[in-house]
């Protein structure tokens, strides 16, 4: 009992946040009469979400170094757009021209790092003018029409699937495998970093306590790639979500990088007498930011198969509530990437649940304000008690 | 003043923080019209107590009963507490730099009519206050312009302000000079002969003895002896017994002296600019060094540029247009930024330590290991556990009281912050550690420690330069102290020469005509 309240009194922030996000399943599940779990749906969800989620993976990081960066949403679009130039109008290998266009993001991110790094304007005005800026370049790359098709090698990034490698039946197999070989993993790097801790002498989560982590995590997993298997199996996207989840969880955690990231947002006087090269820290946060936005633009415009002058219209605003919704501290030093995907999943379903139950954009909006606003007001109340 | 007209009752007094018990069954009587020492170790739970008292920690979040003026209270905020006349002026300053001291002053407590300043009257008024408190400047000054000593002074004419009865005031003199203390007690005085009580923390024994009626002793949560100055004879001895729990004769550990003949560090030429005015010259062709083994005092006035001596030899952290050389073991060297210098295994410790020494949301673990990450890291990849082995050791040989390496450095209290700072600095083995007002803020006890710390690192060969506003602190532990006025140094004086006055001469001497 007083382990899992510990445990309960130390993650409380986490834990509160998947409660959120399990309840608003729950809700919906319900509203919708069962239609929000079917394997058709949650495979829509994953891929509607998919460049949210990899622009709020970035935001998190801006935001830990208490910067904000409006300008994702006009990243997204212009280099989506110079996507469909460099594919549709010119006929490029694909491959070349995402490589172009991920190099085009960076570029854009180290701009902006510059001015906010090293010239020292706050960020809000840097991404402001960005905003606008790169608004109006992918009018004038577009010039105001809208590209398309583009060739199905690049449509595969963000809407198909990986083939079924035992591929007969209802099932894809070899979905559930890879989610059963993902469990394996899992318990495995779970015991053993028990094992390490015991060595250490360090406290560890008790055997019955632990074991039901391991069970609830295994059955998600299971469940979730259950149900994929059902539809047409793992979208390429969700692979490269996963490895995005993976990767920057490590460099946050794991890093001196992700050390001296925090650091520069909790305290950038302290962190630059640490010896912390904050300049460099902000200027490379941003950089990654227009990677991930390029990413995102690309993964967008191939969803739609063509690249629009109103492409990632407010991706900004859903990025951002995304990371706030998933525990950022606009003070910075604050936020976990876990929390950034969470909290894109929050106003991913929200979205998904009611569009399915034909409420209209006008109401969605407004209610997802309010979800935003009841989130942080709930984590503020709760931090003064 | 009869002994049983007690203004402020406080029964007891139990506060629980996760994994502390902060105070536990403290009592605290005050008389009316008297000014009431609280000393302590840091930790004790003074500042705690006092945040109880004001409402801070609301009503409900502890046990005990506040009985203030004969009514039992219970407050939920500072507005409830204010409104009785009970102000507080905290630890750390809570003044706003942006801001005039007039608009400070009557900030929340504006001389309006239908929600329009009057300023005129708020000018007048200020100045009237100014004058109480004796401060002689502009009130439409902005606060960060003015001392650190005049902003204390502007704190408690906020106080006054408010139709105080009880003013509290935490450690007031910590970051002031001893002439700005010493204006800071008079003015208590006075105020006391006007009839108001005061309630004064503090490290300093000495300004306890001097200007209070009666003295409370704090031990890790407990009360553990009122004594009335007026009726008993205390000696600092008998206090200092109570605080740490047992007998403290000397002040500044013994050292065995092994100072090598090696230059380990030397200075040389150094001018600094202002950042912002780049006209006026900080620092003028200063020139010291320092050898193996060998502890060297910079004494200096507030303003002599101590700090930004340090810091700009520390990575360029101060200044513009720097100017000199510096030679770490007869090599020259550059150190363009902060990691530079660490890497030349230099240190510096901040007199600052909330804003320049510790990231306060984070935990005592990340705090410790910042600055040296490569050393429980491979490849730039951390290992989570050295990490966690080496913050426990040196918890464990700072001697920080916290319930684990994992609580936020935020909830530490202020003396236990600064073992921290200097834990992290002592992490990265430094060869040459600037400490800067090493002491501040810090119990007897704890400085004691700090000391033998300090003291430890010289005998293992490390050089060691100090600055510090106490020349009683210098003088104890130094070899050697240079003195600083207005930029230059005035002075290199040998220990066995120095004392109290002779330092004081040449921190004074203005070689600007
Ligand atoms: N908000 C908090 N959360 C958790 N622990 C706290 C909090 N505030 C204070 N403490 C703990 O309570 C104890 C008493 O702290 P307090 O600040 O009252 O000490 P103090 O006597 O004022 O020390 P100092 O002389 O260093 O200022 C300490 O162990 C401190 O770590
Ligand atoms: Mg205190």
């Amino acid at each position: 009992m007083e382990g899992i309240k510990q445990l309960l009194a130390s993650n409380i922030r986490r834990f509160t946040m998947i409660i959120a996000l399990v309840g608003i399943i729950i809700l919906f599940q319900i509203l919708t009469h069962g239609i929000l779990l079917t394997p058709l749906n949650v495979t829509n969800i994953i891929m509607q979400n998919s460049y949210i989620i990899v622009l709020a993976i970035g935001m998190m990081l801006v935001i830990i170094t208490g910067e904000i960066d409006l300008s994702v949403g006009s990243v997204a679009a212009f280099v989506g757009a110079v996507s469909g130039v460099l594919l549709v109008s010119w006929d490029l290998p694909v491959f070349l021209g995402i490589i172009i266009c991920l190099a085009l993001g960076a570029l854009i991110g180290a701009w902006q790092g510059y001015w906010v790094a090293y010239v020292n304007i706050p960020s809000f005005i840097v991404t402001l003018a960005g905003m606008l800026i790169f608004r109006g370049l992918t009018l004038v790359v577009l010039q105001g029409q809208t590209l398309a098709p583009f060739p199905d090698s690049f449509r595969k990034l963000s809407s198909s699937f990986i083939p079924d490698l035992f591929g007969n039946g209802e099932l894809q197999l070899f979905t559930i495998l890879i989610g059963l070989i993902f469990t394996v993993i899992y318990i495995v790097s779970e015991f053993s970093i028990r094992k390490k801790d015991i060595k250490y002498g360090f406290n560890t989560l008790s055997m019955p306590l632990l074991m039901l982590k391991i069970i609830l995590l295994s059955v998600v997993i299971n469940l979730f790639t259950y149900i994929l298997a059902q539809y047409e199996g793992l979208p390429y996207v969700l692979l490269i979500l996963v490895a995005l989840v993976l990767g920057y969880t490590f460099i946050m955690n794991k890093t001196v990088l992700g050390r001296h990231i925090y650091a520069v947002g909790g305290n950038a006087n302290a962190a630059k007498l640490s010896g912390v090269k904050t300049k460099r820290m902000k200027f490379l946060v941003f950089m990654n930011m227009g990677i991930l936005a390029a990413l995102s633009g690309m993964i967008f415009a191939g969803r739609l198969n063509a690249a629009t002058p109103q492409a990632g219209n407010l991706f900004e605003l859903d990025a951002i509530a995304a990371a706030v919704i998933g525990g950022a501290s606009f003070t910075g030093g604050i936020g976990t990437i876990f929390g950034a995907v969470i909290g894109a999943l929050v106003m991913g379903v929200l979205n998904n649940g009611m569009s399915l139950m034909g409420i209209g954009i006008d109401w969605q909006q407004a209610i997802k304000g309010l979800v935003l606003l009841a989130a942080v007001a709930f984590d503020v109340l709760n931090k003064n008690k | 003043m009869s002994v049983d007209s007690p203004i402020l009752e406080m029964k007891s007094i139990t506060k629980r923080f996760p994994g502390v018990k902060a105070l536990d069954d403290v009592n605290l009587n005050v008389q009316q019209g008297e000014i009431h020492a609280l000393i302590g170790e840091n930790g004790a739970g003074k500042s705690t107590l006092m945040k109880v008292l004001s409402g801070v920690h609301a009503y409900g979040t502890y046990e005990g009963e506040i009985i203030f003026n004969g009514s039992l209270c219970e407050f939920k905020n500072i507005n409830e507490s204010e409104e009785l006349g009970i102000v507080i002026i905290h630890q750390e300053l809570a003044l706003i730099p942006e801001l005039s001291i007039a608009e400070n002053i009557f900030l929340g407590n504006e001389q309006q009519k239908n929600g329009v300043i009057n300023w005129s009257e708020t000018l007048v008024k200020t100045i009237e206050l100014l004058k109480k408190v004796g401060l002689k400047v502009d009130p439409e000054e902005k606060i960060k312009n003015i001392g650190v000593g005049q902003q204390q002074l502007v704190e408690i004419a906020k106080a006054l302000s408010k139709d105080v009865r009880l003013l509290i005031l935490d450690e007031p003199t910590a970051a002031l000079n001893e002439e700005d203390s010493e204006n800071l007690l008079n003015l208590l005085v006075e105020l006391k002969e006007q009839g108001m009580t005061s309630i004064l923390i503090s490290h300093k024994l000495k300004e306890l003895l001097k200007v209070s009626d009666s003295l409370t002793v704090l031990r890790d949560g407990q009360t553990i002896q009122t004594y009335h100055l007026s009726s008993q004879k205390i000696t600092e001895s008998i206090i200092i017994k109570d605080m740490v729990g047992r007998d403290l004769t000397n002040l500044y550990p013994e050292r065995k002296k092994v100072i090598g003949n090696e230059v380990v560090f030397e200075v040389k030429d150094w001018s600094v600019y202002h950042p912002l005015d780049p006209n006026k010259q900080l620092l003028h062709n200063v020139n010291l060094k320092v050898k193996k083994g060998e502890i060297i005092g910079i004494a200096g006035l507030m303003g002599a540029g101590r700090t930004e001596l340090a810091m700009s030899i520390f990575g360029k952290s101060y200044g513009k247009k720097i100017s000199g050389e510096l030679y770490k073991g007869g090599q020259k060297i550059k150190l363009n930024d902060v990691s530079e210098a660490i890497k030349h295994k230099i240190a510096y410790v901040s007199e600052n330590r909330k804003d320049y020494g510790l990231i306060l949301i984070d935990s005592v673990r990340k705090n410790l290991t910042l600055s040296n990450l490569k050393k429980v890291s491979n490849k730039n990849i951390l290992n989570m556990n050295d990490e966690i082995v080496e913050a426990e050791s040196i918890k464990t040989k700072m001697n920080v009281k916290a319930p684990s390496i994992e609580q936020v450095t935020n909830h530490l209290s202020g003396g236990n912050q600064q073992k921290v700072v200097l834990g992290k600095w002592i992490f990265t083995d430094p060869d040459l550690l600037i400490l800067d007002e090493p002491s501040r803020g810090i119990d007897i006890g704890a400085k004691f420690e700090i000391y033998k710390i300090i003291n430890e690192l010289a005998e293992k060969g490390k050089s060691i330069i100090m600055i510090s506003s106490e020349l009683p602190e210098l003088l104890g532990m130094c070899d050697r102290i240079y003195t600083l006025c207005e930029g230059k140094i005035t002075a290199d004086v040998d220990i066995d020469e120095a004392d109290q006055e002779t330092l004081m001469t040449y921190m004074t001497q203005s070689w600007r005509s």
